[in-house]
């Protein structure tokens, strides 16, 4: 199962970090990642392979709601099918 | 990989213009609980059938992102599972323990479809409307007076008059909230997820899955950047929105389905409003460039939106059903709250807009002291309507006990909040006690 996971907020030094770490610690794989600064907001998307999560959907979801408050930023995960419903045919 | 500007206008969709998934509708037949000891085997059939429904419900929400508003349960139409010795309201009383075991918002199917003619279990079900409406939270009630292929049952059109006057007394320390739950239909459809007309057709298998989508934020927020355009171009904006929201509540459906084990039924492709700011079909309409959703063009407005959303959402579902269309109910939108409260969106000109639009005369509060033969005559126009032009109509009407036009009343919550506004004065009483049947349509000659 593959879920994108975005973050927008204000940039600041190792938030790459912060969320990779994150991620590495629950056994995600990133399989794409694309971050630009748009009118001055960090804007980060990435595609992470679930298959090897080794907590919960919920509490994955929990963790990152939790460094998403840490860091001052909004990180949201969601399954990847709701952004291919929604823009491919 | 998808694009980043794709992904945002997404989240955006969600956050920031609320697109939600309205209802996740789970259908049931009621068919086997027929015979002794209805009430029982009606709580145990829909608390074991239900168990996983809210649960299942919230894990989607979470992993997809997008909110599920409502989780619900629609039910057999109460009239065909009763006996002469089963008291309807026992059974009104098991489904509302059994939806608030299940924790879901509403369970709907309380309802007689009497188009042609009643029997004598749905009279002593409509009659017992008021009484089950006042001593329930979550049940809804809906009552089907007419058909294209039938006419209209005018002595049940009579009767629900009578019946929406006695609700709104048997709830007057609520202003009259038991007329919120109940509506009397013409061409009421088998699988439609919305409250408070949901009932499980006879014509469906045991158990479905129904879906309703949202989302006028969207479609108002797309029509901003096509200020000054052609209606040519607004229809397409519309229906390349309505497309994007469909696919969603396909993508829900089918997921909700395969969890629960329950048959995918339908999406209703709705437009349906809530009084939160940003969630209104009035403000849609008022973006094409009225000044007032209820002024001159309304009617010409809705019927372009109604059509161009039904274009856009079939594509996008394998199955779609339901009364799909964009709804207009007063208390529930911002932008008619405002329109009725500044005296430009009346009676008659909703009338006129419920003959292009998905239903009907939808959450609007009257003066406590309407005549129930006038709350018929307006029952009767409205399946008039809906019966020649084989579409859904509905009514749902709120008489508040009490209070009169300039006056408000509050519901709270998804039901909002409306001023009372007027009624014709003029006696229907003559018209209404005639009694009987007007004839089905001709359905060809069309003029």
């Amino acid at each position: 199962m593959k879920a994108i996971i975005s973050v927008l907020g204000g940039d600041r030094p190792g938030i790459i970090a912060e969320i990779s770490g994150c991620l590495y610690r629950h056994n995600l794989n990133i399989l794409d990642i694309t971050q630009t600064i748009l009118s001055g907001y960090f804007t980060m998307v990435m595609m992470v392979d679930l298959a090897g999560m080794n907590v919960s959907y919920a509490e994955m979801t929990a963790a990152l709601n939790e460094l998403g408050e840490k860091l001052g930023l909004e990180i949201r995960m969601q399954r990847s099918e709701i952004f291919d419903a929604m823009h491919r045919l | 990989m998808l694009n980043t500007s794709e992904i945002f206008s997404t989240i955006n969709m969600i956050k920031d213009q609320k697109l939600d998934i309205r209802t996740i509708t789970m259908g049931l037949s009621l068919l086997e609980c027929a015979g002794e000891d209805t009430p029982r085997k009606v709580y145990d059939l829909v608390t074991r059938r239900a168990e996983r429904l809210v649960e299942v419900g919230e894990d989607i929400e979470r992993e997809f992102g997008i909110p599920i508003v409502n989780k619900r349960i629609s039910v057999t139409p109460v009239s065909l599972i009763l006996s002469d010795r089963t008291d309807p309201v026992d059974v009104a009383l098991a489904l509302d323990r059994a939806a608030e075991t299940t924790g879901v918002n509403f369970i709907g199917g309380y309802s007689a479809l009497v188009q042609k003619g009643a029997t004598k279990n749905d009279l002593k079900l409509i009659r017992s409307i008021p009484e089950a409406l006042s001593r329930t939270k979550l049940v809804c009630s809906s009552v089907n007076v007419g058909t294209t292929r039938a006419g209209i049952n005018m002595d049940a059109v009579r009767l629900m008059g009578e019946i929406i006057v006695e609700t709104a007394r048997a709830t007057a320390d609520q202003d009259g909230l038991g007329c919120a739950k109940l509506v009397a239909f013409a061409n009421a459809v088998e699988d439609n997820p919305f409250m408070a007309g949901a009932f499980h057709g006879v014509g469906e298998g045991d158990v479905a899955i129904n879906v309703g989508v949202s989302g006028p934020g969207v479609v108002k927020r797309a029509l901003e950047d096509c200020k000054g355009q052609p209606f040519d171009v607004v229809a397409e904006t519309i229906k390349k929105t309505a497309f994007r929201i469909t696919r969603m509540g396909q993508l829900v459906a089918q997921e909700a389905s395969k969890r629960l084990d329950a048959p995918f039924g339908i999406v209703d492709l709705s437009l349906a409003p809530t009084p939160a700011i940003g969630d209104s079909v009035a403000h849609i309409l008022e973006e094409m460039g009225l000044e007032c959703c209820g002024q001159h063009g309304t009617t010409a407005a809705l019927m372009m939106l109604n059509d161009a959303v039904k274009k856009g959402g079939v594509m996008a579902s394998s199955s779609v059903g339901g009364l799909s269309g964009a709804f207009i109910p007063v208390s529930e939108d911002i932008g008619m709250i405002n329109a009725a409260a500044a005296g430009t969106l009346t009676l008659d000109k909703l009338e006129a807009m419920t003959c292009v639009c998905s239903v009907g005369l939808d959450m609007i509060a009257v003066p406590g002291d309407t005549p129930a033969a006038t709350l018929s005559a307006i029952l009767a126009d409205e399946a008039a309507i809906g019966v020649v032009n084989q579409k859904t109509t509905a009514v749902r009407l709120v008489p508040v006990p009490g209070k009169t036009v300039g006056d408000w009343v509050e519901f709270g919550g998804l039901l909002g909040r409306a001023p009372i506004i007027p009624v014709h004065a003029e006696s229907a009483e003559a018209f209404i006690a005639r009694g009987g049947r007007i004839p089905a349509p001709i359905n060809s000659l069309k003029n």
